[in-house]
């Protein structure tokens, strides 16, 4: 259906012009309108017999192909939702397809040294072995046994909350106090347990935004956000850009120029998203950010969302700051503040799928609570956990271990990196470090960038994470995850870098 | 401050379904602390085989510790959150699957999507299927939970297809019609119909002829077919289950349009008792669906260590069959106790062959063919006889007097006295009618039908003909 429009006469002023060519054109476009819409409301007048089915197939198939070229689902006969459509397709980012390209050859230092070493998958894999034996040590009698040595099985199989059970999320309450340093408490009534964080801010997303509203991030973030906040929300992501310059830090003033700008398009932001400690960056908020994040929110009637995932995983001489330490000894409105935290990364277990909502606003915990029910985590699991973070003893041994191991190899990794020239920015939490390869890329943008991304996975077999997947404004900066390695793997991966680098 | 949804949601509980629970929590019978207290009969628990279960993981310690002959494999699950689910417990899953539906079909596990539990499953389908505004049509009587699960997040709306007791609550193509239009009129696009077989609430399994007439609406229309099978594996009694896959094998779809418009959703939690692992499936042979639904659950994944358990717990065939052939028997003589005891009541139920409830007849019991009465004779039930139920209107019944009824999340002697309970309750509101011909009495209401014409009705109604 072709759209004539007679902008000349318009703009050149002639009436005439104008009414000769309009409305000849609206005649036409109306004619094409009415015949457009006879041919898609005729009806099937005959259900088709399945032995005529064939026939039936050809046509459906063609316009089948044709509606998923569109976005629009109800044109033709009914196919699957939009949604389906854009979701189902492979995703295109550098992010996702080196992960699958990893775990497809995954390296092994014995069984497939040719494979490829994942540095992309921001994974724990340093005190695993704390955890194993805790479990051999514990399990069968922290899931299912009474105390009688009777195992009852409807403490597991029954219908629990579907936010999580209250033992649970006292035992979550106390491992978040504990490994944020005791500094602050966690009252297990704001929470609301979800099978990850992925639903953890997924649901949050839905409570605090509708259709169409929008977040700010500060970029570079962590790809998964576009995901999880977007994909069935259809909320929007806002990127705030921070650079190098200032060590990637947040300013206010960015995020001031970000909000505006967004009104003058008319969108309408409802809150900040911030990973503190960053992911990707590994730096912390210090509490003089924190406050004038809260002012800022206050002055635009804000939410803040402030994903603290990798609270435990701490290796610098810097303390962890957690926003509900902020909010417990200043008067500040709590309404508007909302945390989300797991078990994926400071406990290791992304396997049994524990994330938190926490929040000091009653409306959001309800509504969180019944969507709860959409990502409810599984009771036997819950079962072992609670016996697991109750035991405080294990668990302060474990934190301190984990972080010395953490360190450790940031450490190594780091000089290994600066053997090469390359320089990490200064980060002192999370698996990673954030390395600055600019010298490395040519030509100097994202196309370089993604160059090298490119033969560090398919030449060199490593797969580390390019800035752009994170939205970097600048280019040629990677992420580089070390606590998925032995010490002994390091070595290979500089070695595996220099060997691209220096071709 | 909050989003629209997250304002609605907040005050969604104040249906007859959460009165309820409401009042059972404040007041929970427990045989020994509080005998007087209000027996949940509104939850579609099976609890009868725990034993089984129990036994099963005494006897198996390498499931439970996470060891495979010795060796532990905790590492493997610590870190496993492929969406793509554990492969051992998906192919054991289709087995599984397949040995309920009598091998009659059989299941591909690369078209199993795992979800945390079936709610999930049915809110990604939807997305997966329909747009915000689109609408699925749903038989009545259906599951309270359908009008959260398939619409909150979705947008998706529900057009009921109105079914009456006139033929047990079949599926008619009439009904279908009449809801396509209703659809049309409400101008919503249908995009497909989601049938629950076996049925909740009414405890029957869809025939032949009703699956027939299901698979010509959808060809016609071209819209898709959810079938919720989560209670497949709990038919105790003739006839026999009949899937949905079956029924378009056996016509021979198998290479038509419609046959990538179909779904089935499944679940642990009702065939297994084990609501609380939370583990729900989509099976469908639409690629596009599979794939979309599959990076979707990333929001619901399976805990790698349930996936785990219950990989090895389903590898045990032998148990399995056990287990299930086991539970039927006691569903089924649970069911039947309830129908004696109803019955003894004055009381029919509709006639059943699978499920965790009866769907109870209460009709004669109402003071008016209203709604209005049917809750108020809830309430009677709730605090006069302490029992929560489920009222028909919370499954959207068009015909008031209809009650759910779940039978297998107690022990014998709490049914038991449940069931005294009711008869005496129904002993008062027959007395309380009998005497309130010559004065008004607060009890009752005044809507005049003889005793006997009731007792002649009911005897009418309870002689079903055999299927």
């Amino acid at each position: 259906m072709r759209l004539i429009v007679p902008l000349q006469g318009v703009v050149q002023g002639r009436g005439g012009l104008i009414l000769g060519s309009i409305i000849p054109g609206a005649l036409y476009y109306f004619f094409q309108l009415y015949l457009k819409r006879c041919r898609s409301a005729k009806p099937n007048s005959n259900p088709p017999s399945p032995s005529s089915s064939s026939a039936q197939l050809a046509d459906l198939s063609r316009s089948s192909s044709r509606s998923n070229l569109s976005s629009r689902g109800s044109v033709g006969p009914v196919r699957v939702s939009a949604r389906a459509n854009s979701i189902a397709k492979p995703n295109a980012s550098p992010y996702y397809i080196g992960l699958e390209m990893a775990s497809e050859d995954p390296y092994d230092r014995f069984d497939n040294p040719d494979g490829i070493m994942q540095l992309g998958l921001s994974e724990n894999r340093l005190s695993l072995d704390l955890i194993e034996t805790w479990i051999l040590e514990n399990l069968e009698r922290s899931m299912i046994g009474g105390a009688d040595g009777h195992l009852n099985i409807s403490g597991i199989a029954t219908y629990q909350p579907l936010d999580g059970m209250m033992e649970m999320k006292i035992a979550v309450a106390g491992f978040m106090s504990q490994v944020m340093g005791t500094t602050v408490s966690f009252d297990p009534s704001r929470l609301v347990l979800t099978s990850g964080a992925t639903p953890a801010i997924e649901t949050l997303c839905f409570c605090l935004a509708d259709q169409g509203n929008a977040f700010l991030v500060p970029t570079p973030y962590y790809p998964g956000f576009d995901r999880d906040m977007k994909w069935r929300t259809g909320v929007e992501l806002i990127p705030v850009h921070c650079r190098s310059s200032d060590n990637f830090a947040l300013s206010v003033t960015a995020l001031d120029q970000a909000f505006n700008q967004a009104r003058k398009r008319g969108q309408k932001v409802r809150g900040i998203l911030i990973s503190n400690p960053s992911n990707p960056i590994g730096n912390m908020l210090n509490k003089e950010t924190l406050y004038s994040l809260l002012d800022f929110a206050r002055e635009k009637n804000i939410h803040i969302i402030s994903d603290e995932i990798f609270a435990g995983s701490t290796y610098g001489s810097e303390e962890f700051v957690s926003m509900a330490e902020i909010l417990e000894s200043e008067d500040f409105d709590k309404n508007r503040v909302h945390i989300i935290y797991g078990l994926s990364k400071d406990l290791s277990l992304p396997g049994f799928r524990v994330g938190v909502i926490y929040s000091f606003n009653t409306s959001v915990l309800a509504a969180a609570k019944k969507l709860a029910r959409f990502s409810s985590v599984s009771a036997p699991t819950q079962r072992i956990l609670i016996s697991m973070l109750s035991d405080t003893r294990f668990i302060q041994r474990y934190i301190e271990t984990t972080r010395e191991r953490i360190k450790k190899m940031y450490v190594a990794f780091a000089a290994g990196l600066k053997q090469l020239g390359i320089e990490c920015t200064k980060s002192s939490a999370g698996l990673y470090c954030w390395a600055d390869m600019s010298g490395l890329i040519r030509p100097y943008n994202e196309k370089g960038e993604l160059e090298l991304w490119d033969k560090l996975l398919k030449i060199g077999k490593i797969n580390i994470t390019p800035g752009s997947a994170c939205h970097c404004i600048e280019p040629g900066w990677f992420r580089c995850c070390f606590t998925m390695l032995a010490e002994e793997d390091i070595p290979v991966v500089i070695k595996r870098i220099q060997r691209v680098v220096e071709t | 401050m909050l989003s629209r949804k997250a304002r609605l949601d907040a005050h969604g509980e104040d249906s007859s379904y959460f009165l309820g629970w409401k009042e059972y929590e404040k007041n929970a019978y427990d045989d020994v602390q509080n005998p007087t207290g209000i027996i949940q009969m509104g939850l579609a628990e099976n609890q009868l085989s725990f034993d089984l279960l129990e036994s099963w993981l005494a006897s198996n310690q390498d499931a439970a510790r996470l060891t495979r002959n010795g060796e532990s494999v905790f590492r493997e699950l610590a870190l496993f959150q492929d969406y793509h689910g554990l492969p051992d417990f998906k192919n054991e899953l289709v087995e599984f699957m397949a040995e309920i539906r009598g091998n009659k079909v059989n299941f591909d596990p690369r078209k199993l999507v795992l979800m945390a539990g079936a709610t999930s499953a049915n809110e990604t389908l939807t997305f997966c299927i329909a747009e915000s505004g689109d609408a699925f049509l749903l038989p009545t009587p259906y599951y309270p939970g359908f009008d959260r699960d398939l619409k909150w997040r979705t947008g998706v709306e529900i057009v009921p297809i109105h079914c009456s007791s006139s033929n047990g609550f079949k599926v008619t193509k009439c009904a279908l019609e009449e809801a396509y239009q209703q659809a049309h009129k409400l101008s919503l696009n249908v995009k497909g119909v989601l049938i629950t077989n076996p049925s909740n609430p009414l405890g029957t399994t869809m025939g032949r002829d009703e699956l027939n007439d299901l698979i010509g609406f959808a060809v016609a229309k071209k819209i898709h077919i959810i079938s919720d099978e989560i209670y497949s594996g709990t038919v105790f009694d003739h006839p026999s289950f009949i899937s949905i896959m079956e029924a378009l094998m056996d016509r021979k779809l198998q290479d038509t349009d419609l046959w990538s418009r179909v779904h089935i959703v499944y679940s642990l939690s009702k065939d297994l008792g084990l609501p609380g692992f939370r583990v729900g499936m989509i099976y469908s042979n639409n690629e596009t669906v599979v794939s979309a639904a599959t990076k979707m659950s990333s929001f619901g994944l399976i805990s790698s260590q349930t996936q785990y358990l219950l990989s090895k717990i389903l590898s045990d065939k032998k148990f399995t069959r056990n287990y299930m052939k086991e539970n039927r028997k006691r569903l089924k003589t649970r069911r039947d106790m309830i129908v004696a005891a109803l019955r003894d009541a004055g009381i029919g139920c509709l006639k059943s062959n699978a499920g965790l409830f009866c769907w109870v007849d209460m009709r004669h019991l109402l003071s008016s063919n209203t709604f209005d009465a049917e809750m108020e004779l809830w309430k009677k039930i709730l605090r006069e006889a302490g029992l929560n139920i489920s009222p028909g209107a919370s499954c959207h019944c068009s015909e008031p007097g209809w009650f759910r009824i779940c039978f297998a999340n107690m022990s014998e002697d709490t049914l038991n006295l449940s069931m005294q309970r009711i008869k005496a309750l129904v002993g008062r509101i027959q007395q309380c009618r009998r005497g309130r011909v010559t004065h008004q009495d607060s009890g009752c209401n005044s809507r005049r039908r003889s005793f006997s014409k009731w007792v002649l009705n009911l005897c009418s109604y309870d002689r079903e003909p055999d299927r």
